[in-house]
């Protein structure tokens, strides 16, 4: 997890989709809102999840890792960037390598855009545009201690397993003090792979 | 975030949609143009923001906005373009002729609770001066109008009681009829922050909004049977003890008459009637009574009813007998919709009120505002009708005029059949518009006028805090604000002296001095000092006044003996029960990125909650 960084409260989420609309007025890419506003269960319940980019720490990565064209770097103070459009060859190896859903690629531009944590705000010390905006504080930004003492006995959690393979990720989300189960459950195990069953 | 040297300036002022009246700068470029948002640490908001907020500044520079007034003679012509000249020529000849041959109530003005303080004062003061015309009223009256009544019955002034702060020092919240997540975005976060206190949430309402879902009790009673839940529930109170005997004898008025009502209201009635668990009930009265300090919001949910009233006040009896009024954290609201929904109906576009909350059926009253208005009290005319009756009288043919701003009446009205066949009906119809809604588009005559950034003036929020808006940019060539149009009109109609405001600052500084005195006083309240302060609750009778965020600390109502008067009400069956023919219920609910008929021009706010 990162010092300052978001924390994602789904509890807290109203659906209201301020995020979405703040991300668009963000200076780096300005028109284009590069965060997912899922209805979980549309038509039956209120209930809605945001998703950023989660800043992945460790192993490297995973759209960095994967990028055949070195576009996608990662800054010291951990924020995985956007891929850099002198380098990026529009190839989505990282849309399909992510295990968040984060990338996105204009076809039509050739070029990979997604989250980069607002850089241009918070390289200088503001926060990211969704969670400034945020009007329930499901996405929250700033240090485990700054939530801590607005939300007492808050749980958070930065490792998601995904079958055999644990992430860490620079971006942490809360869990109900109820469902605490570490790592969190990233996804399904992997079945099967070309048809081939993974064992 | 742009760099330093790019010549972008960033203006402060408030968003214009909600009763939030959330703070936000704009962001202007170096040509002069509004082109963007920052968030912005007001303390209503803390910087957030929810969609609309964020997306409201596209409307500004909008392709589509007027920017040449619009005329035609009958309704089958098309429009085309005239100058203001022409324009303000033929509705100020077309306002003498109708009243000349039908009288002066035959020319109505229909204002808005979105048009900033300022406006809303010049539309009544127009109305009854420069017209002379009963006939005056605005969409608030067709939203809030329930909940102003019961608060009129009840404390004898009209807002609510606490500020949003008080939401964070409660230990009991009782949302009813609201759906906040949708409605009033930011003050969900007031809602999670009194919740991380431990605070008990209750939410009342038939749908599981984003906020009952994570309530403690979600009431999911049916559509009309608040009132018979909320008597229950005091039922209970009273019986298990939980009621606060010291404040009921010091401060209220009735309790021995609405006791004997709620005895017969036992949670079993609730059952039948309601259609929800007895223990809900049970769960309601011991989180409430027990609480140190409860409060209660409500909104139009459970006001847009036959009888919204009587529903608003069984919420406020529940307050009362409890003892939860006037303290931190312990009190009652209702949240005013519209950017401007509490300020646009204190001072004078509603069809019985005069500026500062008087009446206008008080003699007392009258005189003063006459006096004021450089006019003969007999001069003043009577209350007009309400705007729902309003389409009736135009359908009628008693209404031949119309000038319409701050409105799109013709999608808002309830029965759209019947408001269309009022706005056929008219001879002459002028609307004042920045696009050409679809009331616009009936119109004969469209005056092209400002947005709200391109105006300053000052809005009063749901906590009764009045706020800044301030001028972000010019208007683009051909557009005027709706203070200057109203001024030309009253020129043309031999009153220019009255009307003499060179903008939004001179007449602020008349209606300063029409609302001292009065029940809701601005008197102490200047731009400078919304500037200083960030905003101002009224009452705030002289400029060293800090303003009132809460009312009734001292146990005091605005009644002449002080008291709460509690009343009585009974459950009744809707209007239109179910039966066998009609055994569905629909109900109208909040998409969080629309409000009113205002939102469809940004471009980017989805069209469903989902798209
Ligand atoms: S702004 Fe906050 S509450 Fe609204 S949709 Fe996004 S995460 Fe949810
Ligand atoms: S969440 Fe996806 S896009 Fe973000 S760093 Fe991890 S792999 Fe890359
Ligand atoms: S619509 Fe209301 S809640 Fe949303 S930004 Fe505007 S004032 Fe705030």
């Amino acid at each position: 997890m990162m010092g300052r960084t978001i924390f994602i409260d789904p509890g807290r989420c109203i659906g209201c989709r301020a995020c979405v609309s703040a991300c668009r007025e963000c200076d780096s890419h300005r028109g284009t809102s590069l965060i997912h506003l899922d209805l979980s269960d549309e038509g039956h319940s209120a209930a809605s999840l945001p998703t950023v980019c989660m800043h992945c720490e460790d192993p490297v990565a995973p759209c960095a890792e994967v990028c055949p064209a070195d576009a996608i770097l990662v800054t010291p103070d951990g924020v995985v960037q956007q891929a850099d459009p002198t380098r990026c060859i529009g190839c989505s190896n990282c849309v399909n390598a992510c295990p968040f859903g984060v990338p996105v690629v204009d076809t039509r531009a050739r070029l990979q855009m997604k989250c980069d944590l607002c850089y241009d705000r918070t390289a200088h010390g503001l926060a990211p545009m969704c969670a400034t905006v945020c009007p329930t504080g499901a996405l929250f930004y700033g240090t485990l201690e700054e939530l801590r003492a607005e939300r007492p006995g808050v749980r958070v959690a930065d490792s998601f397993a995904f079958g055999d393979v644990v992430l860490r990720t620079g971006v942490a989300t809360v869990v109900p003090a109820d469902k605490v189960d570490w790592p969190v459950p990233g996804g399904l195990p992997v079945v099967e792979v070309n048809g081939v069953d993974v064992p | 975030m742009s760099p330093p040297g790019s010549g972008e300036t960033l203006v402060p002022t408030h968003c214009c949609f909600c009763g939030v009246q959330c703070g936000m700068y704009l962001r202007v470029d170096r040509r002069g143009k509004v082109f963007g948002v920052e968030p912005r640490d007001h303390d209503i908001n803390r910087m957030r923001l929810c969609a609309k907020g964020i997306e409201a500044y596209q409307q500004i520079n909008h392709p589509d906005r007027l920017t040449s007034p619009l005329l035609r003679r009958t309704r089958d012509e098309p429009f085309r373009p005239a100058s203001w000249e022409e324009a303000l020529d033929l509705t100020a000849a077309e306002m003498r002729r109708i009243q000349d041959a039908h009288g002066r109530d035959a020319f109505a003005v229909l204002g808005g609770s979105g048009l900033t303080t300022e406006k809303a004062y010049l539309v009544g003061k127009f109305a009854r001066v420069a017209l002379g015309t009963r006939h005056v009223d605005h969409n608030g009256s067709l939203c809030t109008a329930a909940a102003a009544t019961a608060n009129h019955l009840a404390f004898g002034i009209d807002r609510a009681a606490n500020p949003f702060s008080d939401i964070l020092l409660s230990d009991c919240l009782l949302i009813a009829g609201a759906n906040i997540g949708d409605t009033f975005p930011v003050l969900t976060r007031y809602l999670w922050g009194a919740r991380d206190r431990g605070a008990h949430l209750v939410v009342v309402d038939p749908r599981e909004t984003a906020v009952a879902r994570t309530a403690d009790v979600h009431v999911a009673l049916r559509p009309g049977t608040d009132t018979a839940f909320f008597n229950a529930v005091l039922h209970v109170v009273d019986r298990d003890g939980l009621t606060d005997r010291a404040f009921l004898d010091a401060h209220t008025t009735g309790w021995e008459e609405l006791r004997k009502t709620v005895a017969a209201y036992p949670p079993e009635r609730a059952v039948a009637v309601c259609g929800i668990p007895a223990e809900q009930v049970e769960r309601v009265a011991a989180l409430f009574g027990a609480a140190r300090n409860a409060m209660a919001w409500h909104t139009r949910g459970i006001e847009q009813h036959p009888r919204g009233a009587d529903t608003c006040l069984s919420v406020i009896n529940l307050c009362a007998a409890t003892g939860n009024l006037g303290r931190p954290g312990a009190g009652y609201g209702t949240i005013a919709g519209q950017g401007n929904g509490q300020g646009g109906r204190e001072h004078g576009q509603q069809y019985d009120t005069l500026p500062g909350g008087r009446s206008i059926t008080d003699p007392a009253h009258r005189r003063a505002t006459a006096a004021l208005w450089g006019i003969e009290e007999a001069e003043l005319p009577e209350a007009g009708t309400p705007m729902a009756e309003m389409t009736g009288q135009m359908r009628r043919g008693e209404i031949r005029g119309l000038l319409g701003l701050g409105n799109n009446a013709l999608v808002t009205l309830p029965d759209h059949s019947s408001a269309q066949a009022a706005y056929d009906a008219l001879d002459f119809h002028v609307q004042c518009d920045s696009f050409l809604s679809e009331t616009a588009a009936h119109a004969h005559v469209v005056l092209p006028v400002a947005t709200w950034a391109e105006d300053e003036g000052v809005m009063t929020n749901a906590e009764a805090r009045v706020v800044k808006h301030n001028k972000a940019q010019d208007p683009p060539p051909g557009v005027r604000t709706d203070t200057w149009v109203l001024c030309q009109l009253a020129l043309r109609l031999g009153h220019g002296d009255r009307f003499a405001f060179a903008g939004s600052r001179e007449v602020f500084d008349e209606l300063r001095t029409a609302t001292a005195g009065a029940p809701v006083d601005y008197s102490g309240i200047t731009y400078e000092r919304l500037a200083e302060t960030g905003g101002i609750a009224w009452p705030c009778p002289s400029t060293d006044h800090p303003g009132t965020p809460r009312l009734f600390e001292d146990g005091r109502t605005r009644h002449p003996d002080g008291a709460v008067h509690l009343h009585p009400v009974e459950w009744r069956e809707p209007a239109d029960p179910y039966d066998d023919a009609y055994p569905m219920t629909f109900t109208t609910g909040r998409a969080a990125a629309h409000y009113l008929s205002d939102t469809h021009q940004p471009p980017n706010l989805p069209r469903t909650k989902g798209s």
